[in-house]
């Protein structure tokens, strides 16, 4: 312990010593892994679910099946991967799930338009805003999110993981439980289809700019 | 080369290694592949200014006060508890102090659910006033104590130093035992608090005992500036402060409860206000 005590130096060593203490029964040292990744795991979880709701769900399932299986991580130093991984797995259950609670309920009970609920923080662009920009920006926003949400649960955590997690395939592929080359298809299925959605509206959207005749 | 497919430009622009060098030679004379390439970018790059909500600093103690009930307890292995140099000789590390002292605190919260003195009946008798009063009087005092443990940590930490200047890094391994002593027990008068409902006091404990978790995961020798993170957090929070009024508050209410004990808990209805 002493020894373990002086080498701490990085995230990752204490992250380990962190480990090392929950599976020798201090509970509270899980606190400590809890407190320094859960914003991460939010991140990663609000952007694969779309919803702050769900996203805090998936945090918190996340953490609680860290628990129970930390006695199968091996490589205690890299707990924020591991974690994000599990909350990665949780998180395409939640959305297959969900995706067939709204199949059943169609078409009442949506909460928007495109599926997805409005967060008004979630919508404020950047620097002083006019409010053609504002409305531009919302705009986006919305074709984005529509864009997303028309991705299956597995294309949109692949694309989460590749091009915001900066996940490698074989991570992918563990996470979508597929071979890598089917996750390598998948990460390439999705970012076809988000431009195939995005492309006509951003194209129509700069000639507009260059026009001065903004959308 | 021929001009890469879809699929090799968005693999590029992810990072792949397979066949890059090429591909990177051929967009620079590949006027067409360039824009075809920037197109990929430009929705990537919006997608990438999606905002996210900050769910806020504190989001991870609410995520832990979240899922802390639903957490089972972990058994600790037996080599553990013998210290691993035979079985009397753990007893006498720092460690099982620490649960002397756990054990002395789950006695006392024990004592005031009236598990060990008494049985709830159902009209209170002038018996029961009286035991009422006595564990009162006794999570007050219990608690104070605690809380007078804690500040002399947390004021023994913001005044250490190198013991010689030459030393470039500070010792603060007693600190960090005393605090990882006091954890178990804060945790169990949380607990207890929260279950009587004094929230003011259990929030406070709960404040405290983060503080304590940080101190006692700590660094055994810290740098002046690892020093000054710990403190600056210490005086974030203003627990020295808090620590210093509800020891403060409890004292008051020991001498005034003394003598003629309220039943009322007016002191604890006051600092849930707070």
């Amino acid at each position: 312990m002493k020894r373990m005590r002086q080498s701490v130096e990085t995230t990752g060593d204490s992250d380990a010593i962190a480990v090392e203490q929950t599976l020798a029964g201090d509970r509270d040292a899980f606190r400590i892994l809890v407190e320094r990744h859960s914003r991460n795991v939010f991140r990663l979880a609000y952007r694969m679910t779309g919803n702050q709701h769900d996203a805090e769900e998936v945090v918190q399932e996340a953490f609680l099946r860290a628990y129970q299986k930390l006695s199968q991580f091996a490589e205690r130093a890299n707990f924020g991967t591991w974690v994000y991984r599990i909350a990665a797995n949780y998180a395409i259950d939640r959305m297959r799930q969900r995706k067939s609670e709204d199949a059943q309920r169609e078409p009442a009970g949506r909460p928007s338009e495109d599926g997805i609920e409005r967060d008004p923080a979630s919508l404020v662009p950047d620097a002083a805003p006019s409010p053609e920009r504002l409305a531009q920006s919302e705009q986006l926003a919305v074709h984005m999110r529509r864009a997303l949400n028309e991705l299956t649960p597995a294309e949109r955590t692949a694309f989460v993981m590749r091009h915001w997690g900066g996940s490698g395939i074989e991570e992918i592929a563990e996470a979508l439980k597929s071979s890598s080359s089917a996750a390598k298809n998948t990460v390439f299925r999705s970012v076809q289809k988000l431009r195939r959605s995005l492309e006509p509206f951003m194209e129509r959207r700069g000639q507009a700019k260059a026009m001065g005749t903004e959308l | 080369m021929k001009h890469p497919n879809e699929e090799e430009l968005i693999a590029y622009h992810g990072g792949e290694v397979l066949r890059r060098d090429a591909i990177a030679e051929h967009l620079t004379d590949c006027p067409e592949c360039r824009a075809e390439l920037e197109r990929i970018d430009a929705v990537l790059a919006a997608l990438s200014s999606m905002p996210i909500p900050d769910p806020g600093d504190d989001y991870g103690e609410r995520v832990w006060r979240q899922i802390a009930p639903r957490l089972p307890e972990r058994r600790t292995p037996w080599w553990s508890f013998a210290g691993g140099r035979g079985l009397t000789a753990g007893w006498f590390t720092p460690r099982r102090w620490a649960a002397v002292g756990a054990i002395a605190a789950v006695v006392i919260v024990a004592f005031l659910a009236g598990r060990v003195t008494n049985r709830a009946t159902p009209e209170p008798t002038a018996a029961d006033v009286s035991a009422g009063n006595v564990r009162e009087r006794v999570l007050i005092l219990a608690v104070g104590e605690h809380l007078g443990r804690s500040e002399m940590v947390l004021v023994d930490l913001a005044n250490a130093e190198p013991l010689d200047a030459k030393q470039k890094q500070v010792n603060i391994s007693a600190e960090q035992r005393r605090a990882e002593n006091l954890l178990e027990e804060n945790r169990l008068y949380r607990q207890t608090a929260l279950e009587q409902g004094d929230t003011g006091l259990a929030n406070i404990l709960d404040e405290l005992e983060r503080v304590l978790l940080d101190v006692a995961h700590s660094p055994k020798e810290v740098t002046p500036v690892q020093l000054d993170t710990i403190r600056q957090r210490i005086d974030t929070r203003g627990i020295l402060f808090k620590v210093r009024v509800v020891g403060k508050e409890l004292q008051q209410r020991e001498e005034t409860s003394a003598p003629v004990a309220k039943p009322d808990g007016s002191t604890k209805q006051e600092r849930n206000k707070t």
